[in-house]
């Protein structure tokens, strides 16, 4: 029986071949936490009883939750948290720098890896052909200290998508449709592989977003296996890969998913569950009071890009505030030197420094009781932007695009 | 053995519906987050639940962040066990690394205000309807690390010398 990429990356982390369904306690390649998760985890650590992290150039921590900080509390949580990193020598990006997810897939992951982040979206790293899983901050003091975690090996499913993908049809609609077909559940402690013609031909961006909301059915990780779109994107970055690709052998034991998206039009998310997923039409003419571009899962260069094509020389409904948010300093630099900033403004949108923004609902850009937010990030939870009274619709970029420019769901095949 | 009341609740209670991401200014204070633990689905639920008590729901308990802050406050709150259908991973991992017992099984014969008692092997008696059901056991490093209390005091004792 042949393995699959993560019992294979499993296997090289432990040192010693590992099948799934195993428990392992093995050393991880890198670590990440943010200015939320960060503090539990050091006292984590501190209770262990160890002073010093286990190796500090693997251990890196970004400040985007609440950023820069929103409270005094903020203020002071941050300041412990510098002085840590300080003392530590361990890898820090302070505020305005971006995303978490976003800075670790330009920066740190590589394929192959064994990953763990204080966050649960951490399983966006997988399209970089890594295994990558989100974890508590008791887990990450364990991490902090030792270099290493107990897994258990998760089995593998394999979705395999076909067909020819629509104008304003992306990433986010795929994933979104998965999740809707297994449920948010229903891929709970597996390994998510993507694959099939489809995910060949899409970019890093549109990878990262799958990968990123594969959390939202349960599953421990997202994967697309590296190929030559993941090392075009790492030599882009300066980030030259020739190490070993790990990838599932053919005879490896998956659980098949079959999805043909031909004629599938943009997905959308109603409330208050992301498998509540509709095609855009079922929502049309629906009264927003806020859209959100951006998020970990939509805030990428690529995102902002199709979302400007759509505002291009229009007017954002004045019923509506737009707030754009670009995933990373390198994102939001590529945009401006694009005219995408530019295009936003003039629109009449907020544009905002790289960090969660309105994702994380308790900084800034919340939503009143009976307000509608459309938003193109990852979870339209009761209460995740703001009051529990609120409603959430996740959309791809374009679909965001233009319900900002009409102040109701809209259906961007129809504009124009 | 655990004995006390049962708190039922439905599918996918995420960690949002625990404890909401508005109160997170409060995290530095946990026992005053804690007030708060479970409002979105029952406002009063802090000043009704007694220690000892059980959260008893459906399917995929837990889903969405990864911040332990949910566990946490349900152990604050005296919740002995949460028993589900199923729990999502990351909030499972929370818990048993605090040391919050979890138990997977079919809650369907389970009421709120019913009486249970829990036996973490594996099985639950759920005394108010004279039944027992039975509960998927933990796997044996869930059941280790929770009888230390949970993953602090047990790379304490054991560092990582454990498989």
């Amino acid at each position: 029986m042949g393995k699959t990429i993560v019992e294979k990356i499993f296997s090289r982390a432990a040192g010693k071949e590992v099948i799934s369904g195993e428990f392992v306690f093995t050393k991880v390649d890198l670590a990440m936490m943010h200015d939320i998760t960060a503090p539990l985890a050091i006292k984590a650590m501190q209770e262990i009883g160890c002073k010093k992290v286990w190796d500090a150039s693997k251990v890196v921590m970004v400040f985007d939750h609440q950023s820069p900080a929103d409270s005094v509390q903020a203020a002071e949580n941050q300041k412990m948290l510098r002085n840590f990193a300080l003392e530590q020598g361990i890898i820090k990006y302070d505020v305005g720098e971006g995303i978490a997810h976003q800075i670790m897939v330009e920066n740190h992951v590589l394929p192959g890896m064994l990953v763990v982040g204080a966050d649960s979206h951490t399983c966006m790293y997988g399209a970089l052909g890594a295994f990558a899983t989100g974890v508590g901050s008791t887990d990450m003091g364990c991490v902090l200290a030792l270099g290493k975690l107990w897994f258990k090996v998760p089995e593998s499913f394999k979705f395999e998508v076909e067909g020819k993908l629509g104008k304003y049809v992306y990433g986010k609609d795929i994933i979104l449709r998965i999740i809707k077909m297994v449920g948010a559940n229903g891929a709970n402690y597996k390994a998510c592989i993507f694959s099939g013609s489809v995910v060949e031909e899409l970019g890093m961006s549109d990878r990262f977003t799958m990968c990123n909301m594969a959390v939202e059915m349960g599953a421990k990780t997202g994967i697309v296996e590296p190929d030559k779109v993941t090392l075009k994107y790492l030599k882009e970055l300066g980030r030259d890969y020739e190490g070993e690709i790990l990838k599932s052998d053919e005879d490896a034991k998956f659980k098949v998913f079959e999805l043909d998206v031909t004629g599938m039009e943009p997905q959308v998310a109603k409330p208050h569950s992301v498998e509540n997923v509709v095609g855009v039409s079922e929502v049309e003419g629906i009264k927003v009071d806020q859209v959100f571009i951006g998020s970990c899962t939509n805030g990428r260069y690529e995102d902002l890009k199709i979302a400007a094509e759509i505002l291009k020389g229009e007017k954002v409904s004045k019923k509506v505030r737009l707030i754009v948010i670009p995933a990373s300093r390198k994102e939001y630099l590529k945009a401006l030197k694009d005219g995408l900033i530019e295009i936003f403004l003039e629109a009449g949108a907020i544009v905002e420094h790289p960090c969660c923004g309105p994702c994380m609902g308790a900084s800034f850009g919340l939503i009143a009781s009976g307000e509608v937010s459309v938003s193109t990030s990852n979870r339209n939870f009761v209460g995740r932007q703001g009051s529990p009274k609120g409603m959430i619709y996740l959309v791809n970029p374009a679909v965001a695009a233009a319900t900002a420019l009409y102040g109701e769901i809209t259906d961007p095949r129809k504009i124009k | 053995m655990l004995r006390g009341r049962a708190w039922k609740f439905g599918d996918n209670v995420s960690t949002d519906h625990i404890i909401p991401g508005r109160y997170y200014h409060l995290r530095s204070n946990i026992q005053e987050l804690a007030k708060h633990a479970m409002e979105e689905v029952d406002p009063n639920f802090t000043k009704k639940v007694k220690p000892g008590d059980f959260i008893v729901a459906g399917r995929n308990f837990g889903c969405g962040s990864s911040r332990e802050h949910a566990a946490i406050v349900l152990k604050l709150n005296g919740i002995s066990a949460v028993i589900a259908k199923s729990f999502a991973r990351i909030f499972y991992r929370n818990a048993i690394n605090i040391g919050l017992p979890l138990l997977i099984a079919d809650t369907d014969d389970i009421y709120d205000g019913d009486e249970i008692e829990v036996d973490l092997g594996g099985e639950i008696k759920n005394l108010s309807k004279g039944i027992k059901i039975k509960a998927k056991p933990l796997p044996d490093i869930m059941v280790k690390i929770l009888q230390e209390g949970g993953l602090i005091n047990y790379v304490k004792k054991y560092g990582d010398l454990v498989f």
